[in-house]
């Protein structure tokens, strides 16, 4: 059955031209992220994800056939955009991956067990979505103390509630249905038939959950790096690239490469993941088909 | 409905308390001597002898963990939350005097976004699949795509830095001296209405001109979304019988879309209204730091930055009972228009 629907998403999702404008795009980054060793070669190999330092000079540099994107705030824009590829798919998968296993654990026990069970998890669910998700990120991210980790350790802590919902609601859905009855009447253990028989059948809508979350995931640690929470200064990472641009906004000519170049690389790598998401939640939700 | 409501209500105290216990807990994190030095960083005049002792006392930091919460929470209903470092005051009066720059930012983005967002979705829809159809839904996914600072960041390098159209900031320096002045009466705290009141329309306009690029940058990312949401909702409402109906009957098409169909078709837009006003809010954490803007997203940037822990934990409250009455005022709000929902 799962297969059946397999092959069904793919026969759809390569008929709809966006969504294969996003695939390429998509794999257009991984090749980058893959190939980041080659096509900058880091000075300090047990340390890749330090930019180098360009020059001594405070001033930025516009472009150069030396340094393509320029250099600002001493560093090579070029080297933190390519290493920054690999920091943003780092910074995505961790996030979407843990805090969807937290959502799925949570959803489905809630979801399974029902009753008071389902009642506390639910309130607690809610709960943690009654603090904008930005400012509780910002808050837990400063209190353990600032940089990269700190910010994927706050981004889980508060990203796993919209997975908990969404399966908690299919396993509703599912659970009455006649298959899980009678595993259920030969007395089949209840971690197996959630793991075995219920999340196969509820899957593919945490899959476009995920690729829909990539991108905004990568925008909010973008942010926290960019107001001076995430990585530290000197680290390949786009948000911490931009941030190097406060100082000079007054001067386009000393900043417009600083700005644009990151600032491309991540507009396009999130509408990578949106395009293939949206495609994604169309095949699954005709509804939403115009 | 009357019972749809109490419950809610009822279910009020429990989030508030849910939260208050989440931020507890981040403070508790700090761990017990960093708590210390953190509370003690007040006002000079309490930088004595003995303020430690007396400060582990007020705050009961060396009880078990209810009792610090019960001392915790006792403060904040009392309105003390602490000594703001960044703000050098106590951290509500900070929060309160910055949060009008905030809500005025809010406020004006509110106009362009449902305006705007609710046109382009009824148009995508009216040219359903056609030529303006598939542009409009393209510029909303790219639209979605696009960060909000960074599309902040290229709105001064183009407005500003390029064509010196619209400065980052609040005022100029010459309205600032006017709003600063003891003649200016500062009744609501939102600039662009006291200047209105004091007959000031230069201030006036020289508040527009530093709105205008900060409220476009929060605005857009919810064109692409409230489009979304029109279109669809307006598409599925125009295959209705109703507007068969009034098309059959001879209606002018204008005012078929228009009276008949946009009515209906606006409650699932009405629905993220809240979400939306919240969201804008919270925006303004980034977009004032990125436009060099007052307001209470600064005040916590910054903060966060300095450590201030209880400026931002002062910050997180406070933006959390904001969204959580949010939440509240659009739920009863939306019992009462569609009947729907209160009779489940």
């Amino acid at each position: 059955m799962v297969k059946k629907e397999v092959k069904r998403v793919v026969k759809k999702f390569f008929r709809n031209p966006t969504a294969l404008m996003g695939l390429i795009l998509l794999i257009f980054f991984i090749i980058v992220a893959i190939l980041a060793p080659v096509i900058s070669p880091p000075q300090d190999p047990d340390n890749p994800y330090r930019i180098p330092i360009a020059t001594w000079s405070l001033e930025p540099k516009p472009p150069s056939p030396q340094h393509p994107f320029g250099v600002i705030g001493q560093r090579d824009i070029f080297y933190g955009v390519i290493w920054g590829t690999r920091t943003a798919f780092r910074i995505g998968l961790i996030v979407a991956g843990v805090s969807t296993l937290i959502g799925i654990t949570i959803g489905s026990i809630a979801g399974y067990f029902g009753g008071w069970v389902d009642e506390i998890l639910m309130r607690i669910t809610d709960i943690f979505m009654s603090i904008p998700f930005l400012v509780a990120a910002m808050v837990l991210t400063t209190i353990l103390g600032k940089g990269l980790d700190k910010v994927m350790i706050a981004m889980i802590t508060f990203g796993w509630m919209a997975t908990a919902r969404l399966i908690r609601g299919n396993i509703l859905q599912v659970k009455e249905e006649q298959f899980i009855l009678a595993a259920k009447a030969l007395g089949v253990k209840h971690f197996a038939i959630i793991v075995k028989h219920i999340l196969p059948n509820t899957i593919f809508p945490v899959i476009v959950q995920i690729s829909m979350r990539m991108g905004s995931l990568v925008i909010t640690a973008a942010a926290l790096s960019f107001l001076g929470l995430g990585a530290e200064m000197g680290y390949a990472d786009w948000g911490t690239l931009l941030s190097y641009s406060r100082n000079w906004l007054t001067d386009f000519e000393k900043s417009w490469f600083a700005i644009v170049f990151p600032g491309t690389a991540m507009v396009l790598f999130v509408l990578a993941w949106n395009l293939v998401g949206d495609a994604l939640r169309d095949i699954f939700d005709p509804r939403l088909r115009g | 409905m009357v019972s749809y409501i109490i419950r809610r209500l009822l279910l009020l105290p429990l989030i508030l308390f849910g939260v208050s216990l989440i931020i507890f807990g981040m403070l508790e994190l700090l761990g017990p001597d960093k708590l210390v030095s953190v509370y003690i960083r007040g006002p000079e005049s309490e930088k004595v002898a003995g303020a430690a002792e007396r400060i582990i006392k007020k705050y009961g930091l060396d009880q078990p963990l209810p009792v610090k919460y019960a001392k915790w929470v006792g403060n904040i209903l009392k309105g003390d939350l602490g000594w703001s470092l960044v703000g050098k005051q106590p951290v509500l009066n900070a929060i309160l005097s910055r949060f009008p720059y905030t809500l005025e930012l809010a406020l004006w983005a509110i106009v362009p976004v449902v305006f705007v967002g609710i046109w382009l979705g009824v148009v995508s829809a009216i040219h359903h699949n056609r030529f303006l159809d598939h542009f409009l839904r393209v510029f909303a996914i790219v639209g979605w795509s696009f960060p909000d600072f960074v599309f902040g960041l290229f709105m001064i390098l183009i407005f500003y830095s390029k064509l010196g159209w619209f400065p980052p900031g609040y005022l100029s320096y010459e309205s600032e001296e006017i709003v600063r002045s003891a003649e200016f009466m500062k009744i609501t705290g939102l600039v662009t209405i006291d200047s209105l009141i004091n007959g000031r329309f230069d201030v006036f306009l020289d508040a527009l001109r530093h709105l205008i690029a900060p409220v476009i940058t929060l605005a857009y990312l919810w064109w692409a979304y409230i489009l979304r949401i029109t279109r669809s909702s307006m598409l599925e409402v125009l295959r209705k019988e109703y507007i068969r109906t009034a098309r059959s009957k001879g209606l002018p098409e204008d005012v078929v879309i228009h009276k008949h169909a946009k009515r209906n078709a606006l409650i699932p837009v009405a629905t993220v209204a809240g979400q939306m006003i919240i969201a804008l809010l919270a925006g303004t954490v980034i977009i004032e730091t990125v436009f060099n803007r007052p307001g209470l997203g600064r005040f916590m940037a910054t903060a966060a930055t300095q450590l201030d822990y209880m400026s931002i934990i002062g910050g997180a409250l406070f933006y959390s009972l904001l969204l959580v009455l949010g939440n509240l005022v659009v739920d009863v709000s939306y019992a009462i228009i569609d009947p729907r929902i209160r009779l489940k």
